[in-house]
């Protein structure tokens, strides 16, 4: 590492402190004027009140945790009198949702009089904040990146093992995090649906019956620790980058009131592209953006040698930042429905929901063409364009989440469990994630349809709040990339998405896709399944001579890369579907023996 | 190699997951064999355990050469071949300002990127005026010396091992060069000049060995229920064209079928088929089919295309009575096994294999094609007028190979 790496380095763990620090920099005097922002008269002049009462208006906050416990508290007195007044005096004008205060509505007040009363040096320095934490963390990042360009091409794997940000934790502290996080999740899965048992319980069932049966296919006999079991590997900065990132989605998801001083600095660049403020999703999409171009390079600096991965990597920057961020930002602007039109369902799980086909529909011809063009994409789009060239056209050339994982999670993609445990897992899961979405959609269909919310004991309106919360944000944020410095860059592809298992099928059984094996020049080094991010054992395969045929592969390519044979290839072939050329591979022994 | 550099761990190079023995039925023991008694049929191990066999498939593998040189016996001096020839060069490595290597080979470039791969300065002493001459063709040779010395290794041709010097402690310090006397300060000291079988241990039991355990093409030894495979084997009557100990992957992978065949009572005689191999020097990738000769018999011809960047090659040696073809080197690009064996075995003409190159193609997708390139090359110097007449597609292939 030379110094001008050095200098990056530091520029950006600068700027990861500054922005960590931005959270904790406003303060916060609530004025009347603050409150403009509630449209409703009977509740902004409730809340006024019970704030002058409570004292809150006009006192001067330092941190925004003190400012939001207040202000909650004055919202449910509000909320609580509101109520009273409704039952004591019901009034006739008005419609009962239009004067009670309900908790749905609670969020948007919080975090919009946060952005309102937010003052101090983040507000009035936007831009000085945008410059210290943006700015800073992409100097750095291309002041760490440019100068690997300068380097030979060729495989740059040199030391990741060695390093304690991309070598993995033990095996049991890994368990423990993600046991951690998963009984935490269903715990303020709990709270989040409003004190019902029911979700998190069948869930955490469902996750048990999926262990049994995986321990089930391992008789005694044949138990042994899974390949990455107990190997001494502690990767403590991995360790802090996951929790951050963790901690991160957690934020963004469940607590977007805490992070309204993020959301300031980037109103700028929000009101330049949609004239609005930027909401939480607005920063989120931001930063996903600058993150994939920033290490998009880091990607094509690393495998520059290899024309296919560099035109893979810069198909993510362009889908990502074109048609991911700046398109439905525009459409906004313009008016029409924020869209994603290469984000298809069932990864896209709420393009179904009621209030976004009406939204659609409710936009005239361009909204009808999206519709039309998001159901044409999953009838028609995926299985022709996967039958041709495999799931990769979608997952990692296209995907936003595949892009952040081959661009950001490049570095972590050897954290992949290869053993067999991990593969049963593997597949009970992500084809469970997809009857799930399934169901949750066709009650959602049935309920937009006839009317009738309820089928059995299923609520359509809980099925689709229970399945955002655990799969939406739980699975795909907290766990998917929250967990790439300890589970490798795919865990969500891999084990959690529903595309990917439809995609996945389709690959499986009908498609003219394979990673075809060269003769007998394996040597068995191990390079393709420690590479692989999916991972799959490649290794497996290729000493065997065998092509592989596998559902869960994305076509990334590495294996081939990293190879030090040239004996793998990604390879597209209508003639051999469903035998895929088995009998010809280059196995001596084989030959003698089938000449007797 | 890949641990030491970081890019996997020890159980990663592991072939199988651990419960694989279990349920295949095998007991894998480890220990020490030191005495093998034919006569009881029984192996005595190191920690005093014995075991007994009915059939016993000796796979002893290689030991690195070394020819008697001063101080080849101390500290920090190691070949490359063992985890515990890796778990040394691990141990010396902090610290370490220079390693120097001896012995121009495989191995030799694959502890000289391990080094490289944590920025530590290295030397190596080859015997040849180029790099692995007594094998690679001149052209290819000069190709991998220019890359050794764009990664900056301290290349020097043409020059032998004298001594290695004792610090007084035990311990290697630096070598001394024989032609130059120059002394050169190091910290550890390579010895990749080739390895030979690991037999020692077996001299005098009444087991044939020349320099490996002798073996007919059942791979069976002298001794009855005794098979002898991989790089302590010695074929006594090789293949035409194939040398008696062949110390590579997959003859010993080969060997392994074989012998299992045989040892269960189905005679198989092994028949390596036609010559391949392949390596990495550090970026450049290599495969070599058929009869590729450093110092070729007069009847074999060569056609060579190099790139003007100077990394990436294609020679084809053919039979220059027939104009068929005998062999492919390829540099910096992947050709397709199957393809080229195909070809090999059917004796092709030259000229077909020019214009039907793309289906030995194997480079990823979207990568640059010198079929043209090599074509084009080719008429002019022959002033022929050959076209492209096969493009690179899998369904092109599976025709290729199935006809």
């Amino acid at each position: 590492m030379n110094t001008i790496q050095k200098l990056g380095i530091g520029l950006f763990l600068l700027s990861i402190i500054i922005f960590t620090a931005v959270l904790g920099l406003n303060t916060y005097n609530l004025s009347e004027s603050a409150l403009d922002h509630i449209s409703n008269d009977t509740h902004r002049n409730t809340i006024i009140k019970q704030a002058k009462d409570s004292g809150v208006l006009g006192k001067e906050y330092n941190s925004n945790i003190a400012f939001i416990s207040d202000f909650k508290s004055i919202l449910k007195s509000s909320q609580a009198r509101l109520e009273e007044s409704y039952k004591a005096n019901p009034p006739e004008d008005v419609d009962e949702w239009d004067y009670k205060l309900g908790d749905w509505m609670m969020k948007d007040y919080t975090i919009n009089s946060l952005k309102a009363t937010g003052d101090g040096l983040v507000s009035n320095n936007p831009f000085l904040f945008l410059f210290l934490t943006f700015g800073l963390g992409i100097i750095g990042g291309l002041l760490f990146i440019i100068p690997k360009y300068k380097a030979l091409p060729g495989i740059k794997n040199d030391n990741i093992y060695h390093s304690s940000l991309t070598r993995g934790l033990r095996f049991t502290p890994r368990v423990g995090i993600l046991l951690a996080v998963i009984i935490g999740m269903l715990v303020y899965g709990f709270k989040y649906m409003g004190g019902v048992i029911f979700w998190p319980l069948v869930t955490a069932i469902v996750a048990i019956l999926i262990t049994l049966l995986v321990f089930s296919h391992e008789k005694k006999k044949e138990t042994g620790p899974p390949r990455s079991a107990s190997v001494p590997v502690t990767g403590w900065i991995g360790f802090f980058a996951g929790f951050y990132l963790i901690g991160f989605y957690i934020l963004l998801y469940w607590m977007p009131e805490y992070i309204t001083n993020w959301t300031t600095i980037v109103d700028p660049v929000s009101n330049m592209l949609s004239g609005k403020d930027a909401s939480q999703w607005f920063l989120y999409g931001l930063m996903y953006t600058v993150i994939v171009l920033v290490m998009g390079l880091r990607m094509m600096s690393k495998y520059r040698h290899n024309k296919y991965q560099r035109v893979r990597t810069a198909s993510v920057m362009f889908f990502q930042t074109g048609i991911a961020f700046l398109l439905p930002e525009i459409l906004t602007r313009l008016n029409y429905p924020y869209y994603d039109f290469k984000n298809i369902w069932p990864l896209n799980y709420t393009f179904f929901f009621d209030w976004n086909i009406n939204n659609l529909i409710e936009s005239g011809g361009l909204g009808i063409f999206m519709l039309v063009w998001g159901i044409v994409l999953i009838i028609l789009g995926v299985p022709i364009i996967t039958y041709f060239y495999g799931k990769r056209w979608y997952c990692s050339w296209v995907c936003g989440c595949g892009g952040l994982a081959e661009t950001l999670g490049d570095p972590f993609r050897q954290l992949s469990d290869k053993s067999i445990r991990a593969w049963q897992y593997e597949r009970y899961i992500i084809h469970g994630v997809l009857v799930f979405a399934v169901v949750m959609t066709a009650l959602v269909l049935y309920h937009f349809f006839t009317g009738s919310t309820r089928i059995l004991f299923l609520d359509s309106g809980n099925v689709r709040q229970w399945y955002g919360f655990l799969i939406g944000s739980a699975f795909a944020g907290v766990i998917g990339t929250g967990f790439y410095p300890l589970m490798g860059n795919r865990t969500w592809c891999r084990f959690g998405c529903p595309l990917a298992g439809y995609l996945g099928l389709v690959q499986k059984f009908k498609s003219r896709f394979r990673i075809t094996t060269n003769g007998g020049q394996c040597i068995s080094c191990g390079n393709c399944s420690t590479h692989c991010e999916m991972g799959i054992d490649v290794r497996h395969y290729a000493q065997r001579g065998q092509n592989i045929v596998r559902s869960s592969c994305v076509g990334c390519g590495v294996c081939a890369a990293v190879c030090p044979r040239g004996v793998l290839r990604l390879e597209n072939g209508s003639s051999d579907i469903g035998e895929r050329v088995d009998e010809i591979k280059n196995v001596h022994i084989k030959d003698l023996i089938n000449a007797e | 190699m890949y641990i030491y550099m970081g890019h996997m761990r020890k159980v990663d190079t592991q072939p199988y997951e651990p419960y694989f023995w279990e349920k295949n039925r095998i007991d894998l023991v480890q220990d020490h064999v030191f005495k093998v008694d034919f006569n009881k049929k029984s192996l005595n191990l190191k920690s005093g355990k014995s075991i007994s066999y009915d059939k016993l498939i000796l796979s002893l593998g290689s030991k690195s050469n070394m020819f008697g040189w001063p101080g080849q016996d101390l500290d920090a001096v190691g070949g490359l071949y063992s985890m515990q020839d890796l778990e040394q060069m691990e141990a010396y490595s902090p610290e370490l300002k220079r390693a120097v290597i001896v012995g121009g080979g495989l191995i030799g470039i694959e502890m000289a990127e391990m080094f490289r791969s944590r920025d530590i300065p290295v030397t190596m002493l080859v015997r040849e005026e180029s790099y692995w001459s007594n094998i690679l063709p001149k052209e290819e040779s000069a190709m991998v010396t220019r890359h050794i010395n764009d990664h900056h290794i301290d290349l020097r041709l043409g020059v032998n091992l004298e001594e290695i010097v004792d610090d007084g402690n035990g311990k290697a310090c630096a070598v001394i060069v024989k032609e130059t006397g120059e002394r050169i300060e190091c910290g550890y000291v390579g010895l990749t000049a080739g390895v030979s079988p690991n037999v020692a241990f077996l001299k005098d039991t009444g087991l044939i060995i020349d320099k490996g355990i002798t073996v007919n093409n059942n791979l069976e030894t002298n001794i009855a229920d005794v098979y002898a495979i991989g790089d302590c084997a010695q074929i006594s009557e090789p293949k035409p064209g194939r040398r008696p100990i062949e110390a590579i992957w997959y003859t010993g992978r080969m060997m392994g079928e074989v012998a299992a065949y045989n040892a269960c009572g189905k005679p198989v005689t092994y028949d390596p088929g036609i010559w391949f191999n392949s390596a990495k020097f550090l970026d450049i990738e290599y495969q070599v089919y058929g009869d590729v000769l450093a110092n070729p018999p007069e009847h074999h011809a060569t056609f060579y295309w190099e790139h003007p960047d100077g990394d990436k090659a294609i020679r084809l040696v053919y039979d220059v009575n027939d104009k068929t073809i005998l062999g492919f080197n390829v540099m910096g690009i992947r050709f397709r096994h199957e393809v080229c064996e195909k070809w090999l075995k059917e004796k092709t003409p030259l000229e077909t294999i020019i214009q039907d190159l793309s289906l030995a193609n194997f480079d990823p997708e979207f990568y640059k094609q010198y079929e043209q390139d090599l074509l084009d090359a080719y008429n002019s110097q022959h002033g022929t007028s050959l076209k492209l007449k096969k493009k690179r597609k899998l369904d092109q292939v599976i025709q290729f190979l199935k006809a």
